[in-house]
């Protein structure tokens, strides 16, 4: 048994299972500690409905009013392209499908290995253009910290590492493969403890936004 | 942990403290906060919908930036590695140098307009937060006088420009004289209560005399009240809590007092969510009243065809919607409504209605003399789309956008009047209509 394959092993096994369980335990609290804080009772008389307005804005958030993406056309087209070619590839690699059914019992379709892979180096491009874009625009180098530029190097790590394995750039195949692992363990136990929360984090933002706002009767 | 105020030995007397600051940022954070700085990814967007960040180009400008304070005491003593991290001594502290900077940031740069709430793409709603974050600029002491002098004379003599009721009446003697009418003082069980704002009074008294005749013409049961008249609240803008229950307790006593049905807000944006939206949780109940902004009341006598306009306005006239009213409290049809009974060429300014560009004077600009350079910086966006559609003239449903809007189109040369809608609805009423419906107002 070579060296590579053990590396595979252990990150398949122990390592993985370490992970989702810093990951669900860690998320799991940062939810909770956000929703025990509640909302104070609301006296005025509502103008409009929180739930359903919530709800609309937790989807409509996604799309960016006409003048903003006019304003900022860059972190509109290249935010959205990054973040639905790391879905595409997350859920539409037939291999990660599998994982994913070996995990929950659910599966789906997949897409074409060399489309997946187009995706994949559409992605890898798109991620280096957010950093040159965080590098040289003057609001984002001034809000950046140290945790942006690990949560990027974090995401572009694990998008390359699935790159390299997949077109067998890095030999053996078990160590690039176990590379590729590692990176998305890394990735999940520090998710909890970063901005990556908002992967969950979005939905109940947006939520309370909409709801405030349709509660005056706006839609947000 | 918990600061108990100014028991720390302190030799000053101050009731503005740090500790009572960080108590109060401690005693905002709730659930959307946590959710709102757990879902911020740096992206910057909200810094492309503040006048003051485009207007300036200075990124110390964007919108999340402001909320640092809040940030890390929320980031310090409500997450479990904040808490951890605290054991360890590695959170960052939020001290008074800190806040002495960021107060230009909360309050100069900030008229809490809320577009980056509507744009910013993980939903964070950074307006509401500045609101939050005022609460413990004030509790520390760090708040521009401007403000402070504002709230004093609204604590103390009512209105925070010192406006006295015997002002008002000797305008109510005017306004009686030149229109023959009554305007009703302290009639009990008036079906509504009508608040003004000092602004209006003193630059705008035509505001008032419009509502006499509008309200005269459509038969409306209504009066002012010489226990409050006042409808501003400068505990609002300035942040602080105590103070804007107490304005907001006294629109309440008077209106009871009174027994009247309905409240009416003046032509006044931050007045109106005052009273509202947050004057009831202010004072931790509903009220036995429903509050209504001027432009809503117009509209639902309009719809209800007891207002009856003749002729209609030529020139090209366009509407500026304040933040208040259409972003921050869905009044955006309501005023379109009424422009249509009376404008024979109306036009949009392009980002209108809840996307609308604020004039750049409210949320305390305008009473913090310290930040007039960056209050006419931010209204060249407001310069910009007025310059886009070349109307005649500017209508608007606001005394302090008002100001700002004749301010500024005078400060870049631009001969464009603006007039409120009030007033211009008034102007074009059908004369000696009998007031068929003289009760039962809605």
């Amino acid at each position: 048994m070579s060296d590579p394959m053990d590396f595979l092993l252990l990150t398949k096994g122990p390592l993985f299972n370490l992970a989702v369980t810093v990951f669900a335990l860690g998320m799991a609290a940062r939810i909770l500690e956000i929703l025990v804080n509640g909302r104070r009772p609301n006296y005025s008389e509502a103008r409009g409905g929180q739930w359903l307005p919530g709800l609309r804005t937790v989807l409509t958030r996604s799309v960016a009013d006409p003048g903003t993406f006019k304003r900022a056309p860059f972190n509109v087209v290249v935010g959205w392209l990054w973040h639905l070619g790391f879905i595409v590839t997350l859920l539409f690699f037939i291999p990660h499908i599998a994982l994913i059914k070996s995990l929950l019992g659910l599966s789906w379709p997949g897409l074409p290995n060399p489309v997946v892979d187009l995706v994949t180096a559409v992605t890898l491009v798109a991620l280096v253009a957010t950093l040159v874009h965080r590098r040289t625009h003057r609001v984002k180098r001034r809000i950046s910290t140290p945790e942006d530029y690990l949560v990027w190097t974090l995401v572009f790590l694990l998008v390359l590492s699935g790159y390299l394995a997949y077109n067998r750039i890095i030999n053996p195949y078990p160590l690039a493969l176990g590379l590729h692992i590692l990176c998305a363990e890394v990735f999940l136990i520090v998710l909890p403890f970063t901005k990556l929360t908002h992967i969950f984090t979005v939905f109940i933002a947006r939520w309370y936004n909409g709801a405030s706002f349709g509660r005056r009767g706006v839609e947000s | 942990m918990s600061a108990t105020p100014s028991s720390n030995g302190s030799p000053e007397s101050s009731p503005f403290t740090l500790e009572r600051g960080l108590a109060a940022f401690r005693a905002e954070i709730d659930g959307p906060v946590a959710a709102f700085f757990s879902s911020c990814v740096h992206c910057g967007v909200c810094a492309q919908s503040c006048p003051f960040y485009l207007e300036t180009g200075d990124p110390k400008y964007t919108p999340i930036l402001k909320l640092e304070p809040l940030r890390l005491i929320w980031a310090a003593e409500f997450t479990l590695l904040g808490r951890l991290k605290g054991l360890l001594g590695l959170n960052k502290q939020v001290t008074d140098e800190m806040l002495t900077q960021w107060e230009e940031l909360i309050y100069d740069s900030c008229s809490m307009c809320g577009r980056c709430s509507l744009v910013c793409p993980v939903g964070n709603d950074i307006q509401a937060m500045v609101r939050k974050s005022r609460e413990g600029m004030v509790a520390s002491g760090h708040v521009p006088e401007g403000l402070i002098g504002a709230s004093v004379r609204a604590v103390q003599t009512g209105s925070p420009m010192g406006l006295q009721w015997k002002t008002l009446q000797v305008q109510i003697n005017h306004i009686e004289t030149s229109t023959g009418l009554t305007v009703p003082v302290d009639q009990a069980g008036a079906d509504y209560l009508v608040m003004l704002s000092s602004m209006e009074v003193i630059n705008f008294p035509e505001y008032l005399e419009a509502i006499t005749r509008i309200f005269d013409h459509a038969g409306v049961s209504w009066t002012l009240s010489t226990q409050c008249f006042e409808a501003t609240n400068a505990g609002i803008q300035i942040g602080n809590k105590d103070v804007a229950a107490l304005l907001v307790q006294r629109v309440v006593d008077a209106a009871v007092a009174l027994g009247v049905k309905n409240v009416i807000s003046p032509e006044c944006g931050h007045a109106y969510t005052a009273i509202r939206w947050e004057g009831p949780n202010l004072i931790g109940r509903p009220y036995p009243f429903h509050v209504f902004h001027i432009i809503e009341v117009l509209d639902q006598l309009r719809a209800a065809g007891r207002i009856k306009t003749e002729g209609m306005e030529t020139d090209r006239l366009s509407l500026h919607d304040p933040c208040n009213l259409a972003r921050k409290s869905g009044v955006i049809q309501q005023q379109r409504n009424l422009m249509d009974l009376i404008a024979a060429d109306f036009v949009e300014l392009k980002e209108h209605g809840k996307f609308q560009w604020c004039c750049g004077a409210g949320g305390g600009v305008s009473s913090n003399e310290r930040a007039e350079p960056l209050k006419i910086a931010a209204f060249k966006m407001k310069k910009a789309q007025i310059e886009e559609v070349e109307p005649a003239r500017m209508v608007t449903m606001c005394a302090t956008c008002r100001t700002q809007l004749e301010e500024g189109l005078e400060h870049f040369n631009m001969d464009i009047p603006v007039v409120g809608l009030t007033e211009l609805i008034a102007e074009h009423l059908v004369e000696h209509e009998p007031a068929e419906q003289a009760e039962g107002a809605t």
